[in-house]
């Protein structure tokens, strides 16, 4: 062989292993997130990452009940089963504080996207530790708040409106108030519709994971409640059991006692769809997550369903749900989910995110001039997110959680107490829990 | 004559292995069949007993691995002892295992009383009532919640049926007063048959002869029965509430699937707030304290409970 060919062939052997090089980082990433309707949009709209990446997606979802347990435990032991994760808004100071996430900023810098293009209460909430500093941690990749739904046939059903004029003296539509919601509840409990019994509304009570945490704060951030007189001074006296905070805690309890179906001691999301498709209440509560398929459903949905924003009362106010996508810091494939981010932040993918049923929280979504005619609820999406709140997001955030949800249970459900103690206790509780923190 | 196994696993063994075991002494030999299990013993369960008792005095969290793990001596054992909603959850425990293994004692002893019994379709009655206890947890708590549901569930409307109450006016698992109940309902339902099966073995024991001389001297069927069955069947009936005692103690799934430990704490057995406190508070220090508070208590009551058990095998 002639020193020539010599050279051809080891250029032709380089170039053959640049070639497998790069069809080698063609990555099988796994993305994980909770089971419901957005993750299968999540499948649809990934088929295009797929198509223009080379990179083949792989999905864990897991149900809600467990999302956060089976995640954290994932996450705590340094699990690689996750390259990408859509983690709840409230486990962010967790995973920036103990590693699981890989910090964004010099990516979002090298790849020029910026948070500025997503709605600031998105990116504060789902992107940001410590708390409104810019130190990204996610991107917003689902905004979500706690809305409600109703039987639109009901209220205009010209009999149940008349009923009701003559009941309460005042015309039948949405809410205004979190109290006019219960004056409507109240008044189809127990009434006769096509010759069945219904119940005024479906709320979420839940004891083990988050659900009557979710629910209750709808009423508390109604009413003006803080968890703390001033941000970052974890001072919850006089804040957490304020006078407005007592009187919200005791509408929840008046509400369930007076106006859901009977048995709905423990429900959650599940039960609240339940409960509606199945006829049996006029109002339920619910994340705007699911909207897209209630408003397709064959039996309750088109013109015998529509949507209000949670009901102020003092002030208006949301409880905050939705998450952020991060790269855990544990992957292997950094780089692949990274692109995935990359492809994601896209305003023409956010775009088609939003046509899919996923709810986008980039500015060319939602500002555009056709959004909030683009489906029944998307202008009340819009007035939610104005207006949201979320639960703490410390490190210590389930421990804070599982207290508020036994406090809250105790009280609401069991009737244990007045709800000034239950607030009292939650005081006690969150104020051991910072304290073991260092916080305190 | 055709070679004993040992004969022909000896002639299999190689040659230098052979030299060296030939030179050991029976005790090394001894030890080295023991010595795997020992060592599965000391890693599955002594090591992690151990490292438990350590970390019960200190504030270490498995969530948090990079903060400093101190050592707080006696304080996590100090608060669960003088925590008022760990004494709830003792309480709760104690109802449902005084009131299950009651009811599972006095229904399976009468059940297998009944079924020792001959008459035609013994063995089929037999199978029927054994089924509940091969079913998982997890679908047995699972469906009891549907017949517990105060709209559609049928247990609701056989007690409806019966007292005339509308049957969607009560709710086994949402009230504070029934939820108790409930969890015990379902765990004697479930687990009345393994009680059973204990007593009839225990029944079965009795030699016939017993009671054909109790006859004899003119013994009336109920001094029979308080004199030879109850006492045979003691033993056998005590290892059963041993067994049901340590199991309930430790009621997990069943409860966790009917109630979730609610309406507010109402059923929050021990282990289910300490699942709660270990993994999803992650205050592995405090529940590791509680953990080993609540391995001494059955340990003591089961130590307790087995030298009575001793005692009655010995009259």
């Amino acid at each position: 062989m002639t020193k020539r060919t010599k050279t051809a062939v080891s250029l032709l052997a380089l170039t053959a292993a640049a070639g497998f090089g790069s069809a080698a980082q063609a990555d099988d990433l796994t993305l994980c997130w909770a089971a419901w309707d957005p993750a299968n949009a999540l499948v649809e709209l990934s088929k295009d990452f797929e198509e223009k990446t080379g990179h083949t997606m792989s999905f864990e979802f897991i149900p809600w009940p467990n999302f956060a347990d089976r995640m954290l435990n994932e996450l705590n032991s340094g699990g690689k089963l996750c390259d990408l994760l859509i983690g709840d808004s409230q486990w962010i100071g967790g995973g920036a504080e103990n590693g699981h996430y890989v910090k964004l900023n010099d990516f979002f810098e090298a790849e020029g996207i910026s948070m500025d293009d997503f709605a600031p209460a998105t990116v504060y909430a789902y992107s940001t530790w410590p708390k409104g500093t810019p130190n990204y941690y996610a991107l917003p990749a689902m905004g979500d708040a706690n809305g409600w739904f109703y039987r639109k046939d009901w209220f205009e059903n010209e009999e149940i409106r008349a009923a009701y004029k003559e009941a309460t003296g005042k015309g039948l539509g949405e809410p205004k108030s979190q109290k006019e919601l219960m004056e409507i509840a109240k008044f189809f409990q127990g009434r006769e519709i096509d010759g069945n019994t219904v119940y005024g509304v479906s709320i979420f009570t839940e004891r083990g994971s988050e659900g009557i945490t979710m629910g209750a704060t709808g009423a508390l951030y109604a009413w003006g409640f803080k968890y703390e007189n001033t941000p970052g001074s974890y001072d919850m006296e006089g804040a957490v059991n304020s006078p407005e905070a007592i009187e919200a805690l005791e509408f929840y309890k008046e509400l369930y006692e007076c106006c859901t179906p009977p048995g709905y001691t423990n429900s959650y999301m599940g039960e609240s769809l339940d409960a509606f498709k199945s006829g049996q209440v006029a109002m339920a509560m619910n994340w705007f997550a699911f909207f897209p398929g209630l408003y397709q459903d064959p039996d309750v949905g088109g013109d015998k369903i529509d949507f209000f924003v949670n009901p102020p009362q003092n002030q208006p106010g949301s409880t905050l749900g939705g998450q952020g996508i991060s790269v855990v810091s544990y992957s292997d494939k950094q780089d692949a989910a990274l692109e995935y981010i990359k492809w994601f932040a896209d305003p023409e993918i956010q775009a088609r995110w939003w046509e899919l049923g996923g709810y986008s929280a980039h500015n060319a979504v939602l500002n555009d001039p056709g959004f909030v005619d683009s489906q029944p609820f998307a202008g009340d999406f819009l007035e939610a997110m104005q207006n949201v709140q979320d639960f703490w997001q410390e490190p210590a955030y389930a421990e804070l959680l599982l207290a508020m949800q036994k406090r809250l249970h105790d009280y609401v459900v069991a009737d244990k107490g007045t709800a000034e103690e239950a607030l009292n206790l939650l005081i006690e509780d969150w104020t051991e829990v910072f304290e073991d923190e260092g916080k305190l | 004559m055709s070679e004993s196994p040992i004969t022909r696993m000896a002639e299999a063994t190689p040659q230098p292995l052979a030299r060296k075991v030939r030179g050991l002494s029976d005790r090394a030999i001894a030890w080295i069949f023991v010595a795997p299990t020992i060592f599965l013993l000391l890693a599955v369960n002594i090591f992690p007993l151990i490292w438990t008792i350590n970390l019960s005095f200190t504030n270490f969290k498995a969530n948090r691995p990079n903060r400093e793990v101190e050592y707080i001596g006696l304080r996590n054992y100090e608060r669960i002892l003088t925590d008022s909603d760990i004494w709830l959850s003792m309480q709760a425990t104690a109802h449902f295992l005084f009131w299950t293994i009651f009811f599972q004692v006095l229904i399976g002893f009468t059940l297998a009383w009944l079924i020792n019994k001959k008459f035609k379709g013994n063995d089929l009655w037999t199978t029927i009532i054994v089924l509940p206890m091969m079913l998982s947890p997890a679908v047995v708590g699972n469906f009891w919640t549907f017949l517990y549901q105060p709209q559609i569930g049928l247990f609701n409307y056989v007690v409806a049926f019966f007292t005339g109450a509308d049957p969607s006016s009560f709710e086994m698992l949402g009230s504070v007063q029934l939820a108790p109940w409930a969890i015990v309902i379902v765990d004697t339902w479930m687990w009345t048959p393994f009680v059973m099966l204990i007593c009839l073995a225990g029944l079965r024991s009795i030699p016939d002869y017993i009671y054909e001389a109790a006859e004899i001297d003119r013994a009336s069927k109920w001094r029979q029965f308080w004199t030879i069955t109850v006492p045979m069947v003691m033993p056998f009936l005590m290892l059963a509430v041993l067994f049901r005692g340590i199991e309930n103690f430790k009621m997990f799934d069943l409860v966790v699937q009917l109630t979730g430990g609610g309406p507010g704490s109402t059923t929050e057995l021990a282990s289910i707030n300490l699942k709660r406190e270990a993994f999803e508070k992650w205050r592995t220090g405090y529940s590791s304290a509680f953990a080993i508070i609540l391995f001494v208590t059955v340990f003591g009551l089961a130590s307790i409970y087995v030298k009575a058990l001793n005692k009655v095998k010995d009259r």
